[in-house]
């Protein structure tokens, strides 16, 4: 089996000295594989997302992603690390207000040489946000001059997508990207989604409380169930 | 969207005080150079002794009145002096429908210089010649629409209100000044006889009943002066400047004040100095306060910003990033508010042109900005990017800790 693109070995997250946020004994993601992770509000699934961002570092243990402990690397490091090779959805307000959408799809472009590349190979920046977007049915907004602000949640929640998707990242860690849509629109959202993620071999970690998507994806994780078990770590 | 109305607002009162700075800067020193170039090439300004300030300020800008006045014998033994090259009589009092009247000889013609070199020219008509001659000032013609050969009556005071006029004796428009853009485009310039013949038959200020002199009359009487209110002197060589000032201030047969037209201005601008600088510091003030404004628009602007971190975040902007997007914010507002500024200072000076020429005879330019004024207006520029120092770095830190999550 090749390696994993997420590795997570006795990792803890948390402030200071209180309790931790997040415990993960063991786990490990293969590439292309489309994961559900799911836990109650507080259980620690933003914290997970944050480490795998490499916005935060944990208290203890390892984490390697792509092969690079990415913990260990500096924080410049670290930013342009997830410039290079995650595309984050946000949950909510996932564009820039005062970009234009085919600006905000492109902005990853912007801060990562290897996507700005990646895209290039493709034929340009442009014309890759503009075959996204066209994927994901916004081809009249990628060439329309309307604001992102005018774009319905659903619409803004396409163009974050592909955002997230533009030149290529290996992993896409998705924070509920789908509440406040109504079912069908949810289905819909996630279609499109797993098929651009296909098309170009990412890894989506798509974190969520709601379980009735479970069934979608390939390997579903209960962050509780991740925990190291009781009575210490390596038991 | 409230972000482009507070970005208006912040413009908004950053504007109108990069306008007060400027125009405080700006009308100092035109004010400054006005005044300096509205009396040039005179060595000496005499007259009786009064104050130096109070005399030049009315000999030469006709500002004030006169209390005193010099006799012709004095005047006549100065002006006799051998280092004395040529001396301009000045009689002043009398008005002219809101304008000064000023006698004074050809002499007046001759040597009176502004601007450095720049004598009197004459737009048309000739200088002084008959009694009741009289050469006006370019606002005068301008205002009054008067034409050559116009006559004109000269009123008893500084204020023409139509009942002490002598009107029995009208003077004749015989030359129009060109504009110097000095007090003289403002006067209305006539002979001494001139002004002593209208006042023969006054005395104490109105006409003595009984006695009437009719204007052909007062030709043939003798009409050199008893007095005039104060003389400019220029001297053959400056050296000389000291010495004839000290023959007239030791005079014995009467009270006079000599002084340098130069130094007592000088005098003037350091007494007015202090309210100078007060008025610049008011001035800073008011910029800092609207640039303050602007600190706290981007301070609270932050919290809806979050997100929109949060965003440039995620696709690996660096904190700096974040720092130089806010800086960038603040020095984009600090140079919008500066234009427009300097826009609304060019409006202003176009609408005040006007009254401050009416009212002090001064000409404002309107040219670019002087270094000194870009220093000014890049000041203030550089305190909005210090300003937004502040918001920058909060920004800066917030993305360093974490910058993924939105605080709701």
């Amino acid at each position: 089996m090749s390696e994993p693109v997420i590795e997570a070995a006795d990792l803890e997250f948390g402030w200071a000295a209180g309790p931790p946020l997040l415990a993960i004994d063991r786990l490990a993601i293969p590439a292309a594989q489309r994961v559900f992770v799911h836990g109650p509000s507080g259980s620690g699934k933003s914290s997970l997302l944050r480490l795998l961002a490499g916005v935060v570092v944990p208290r203890r243990g390892g984490l390697r992603v792509l092969g690079t402990e990415v913990p260990r690397l500096a924080g410049s490091a670290r930013d342009r690390f997830r410039a290079d090779h995650l595309g984050i959805i946000f949950q909510m307000f996932n564009l820039v207000p005062y970009l234009s959408v085919r600006e905000n799809v492109t902005l990853p472009c912007r801060f990562s040489a290897r996507r700005c590349r990646q895209a290039e190979a493709r034929g340009g920046a442009a014309r890759e946000a503009e075959r996204l977007l066209e994927h994901l049915g916004l081809g009249a907004e990628a060439r329309s001059g309307r604001a992102v602000t005018r774009l319905s949640v659903g619409e803004q929640r396409r163009v974050a997508a592909a955002r997230a998707l533009i030149g290529r990242p290996e992993i896409v860690p998705a924070d509920e990207p789908t509440s406040a849509l109504d079912a069908d629109r949810r289905e819909v959202f996630l279609r499109l989604l797993f098929r651009e993620c296909e098309r170009e071999g990412a890894t989506l970690v798509f974190v969520s409380h709601d379980r009735s998507l479970e069934g979608l994806f390939d390997r579903a994780l209960a962050l509780a169930d991740m925990a190291p078990p009781r009575g210490g770590p390596g038991a | 969207m409230t972000r482009r109305a507070t970005a208006l607002l912040v413009v908004l009162s950053i504007g109108p005080s990069a306008t007060l700075l400027l125009g405080v800067e700006r009308l100092r020193t035109q004010a400054r150079a006005g005044f300096a170039n509205t009396i040039s090439g005179t060595d000496l300004v005499v007259g009786a002794r009064t104050g130096a300030a109070a005399l030049l300020l009315h000999a030469v800008f006709r500002i004030g009145h006169a209390t005193a006045s010099v006799s012709w014998a004095s005047y006549q033994e100065i002006a006799r002096h051998p280092r004395v090259r040529w001396t301009i009589p000045l009689s002043l009092g009398d008005s002219h429908r809101g304008f000064a009247v000023l006698g004074t000889s050809a002499d007046y013609f001759r040597h009176y210089r502004y601007a450095r070199t720049r004598g009197l020219d004459l737009e048309g008509g000739r200088p002084l010649e008959d009694v009741y001659d009289a050469v006006i000032g370019a606002a005068v013609a301008r205002e009054l629409g008067y034409r050559l050969d116009q006559p004109i009556f000269v009123a008893h005071g500084a204020v023409d209100a139509g009942t002490a006029r002598h009107d029995d004796k009208p003077f004749r428009v015989v030359g129009i000044l060109r504009r110097t853009g000095t007090p003289v485009d403002r006067t209305v310039h006539v002979t001494l006889a001139g002004l002593e013949a209208i006042h023969l038959d006054w005395a104490g200020g109105m006409r003595v009943p009984g006695s009437a002199v009719s204007a052909e009359e007062a030709r043939r009487q003798d009409l050199t002066p008893h007095s005039i209110t104060a003389f400019l002197v220029g001297l053959d060589s400056r050296t000389a400047v000291f010495h004839v000032q000290r023959f007239a201030n030791e005079y014995r047969k009467e009270p006079l004040l000599a002084i340098l037209p130069g130094v007592v201005l000088q005098e003037l601008w350091d007494a007015i100095g202090v309210a100078e600088q007060a008025l610049l510091g008011v001035s800073a003030l008011v910029a800092l306060v609207g640039l303050s404004g602007m600190v706290t628009a981007l301070l609270a602007g932050l919290n809806e910003r979050q997100r929109e971190m949060a965003v440039l975040r995620s696709v690996g902007a660096r904190p700096r990033h974040v720092l130089a997007l806010v800086v960038g914010e603040a020095a984009a507002l600090a140079a919008a508010g500066i234009a427009l500024g300097v826009g609304l200072l060019y409006l202003g000076l176009l609408g005040a042109r006007s009254i401050i020429q009416t009212r002090l005879g001064l000409a404002i330019e309107i040219g670019l900005p002087s270094r000194h004024e870009w220093l000014l207006l890049a000041a203030v520029l550089v305190a909005g990017v210090a300003a937004g120092l502040w918001p920058a770095l909060r920004a800066y830190r917030y993305a360093l800790a974490d910058g993924l999550t939105v605080h709701v």
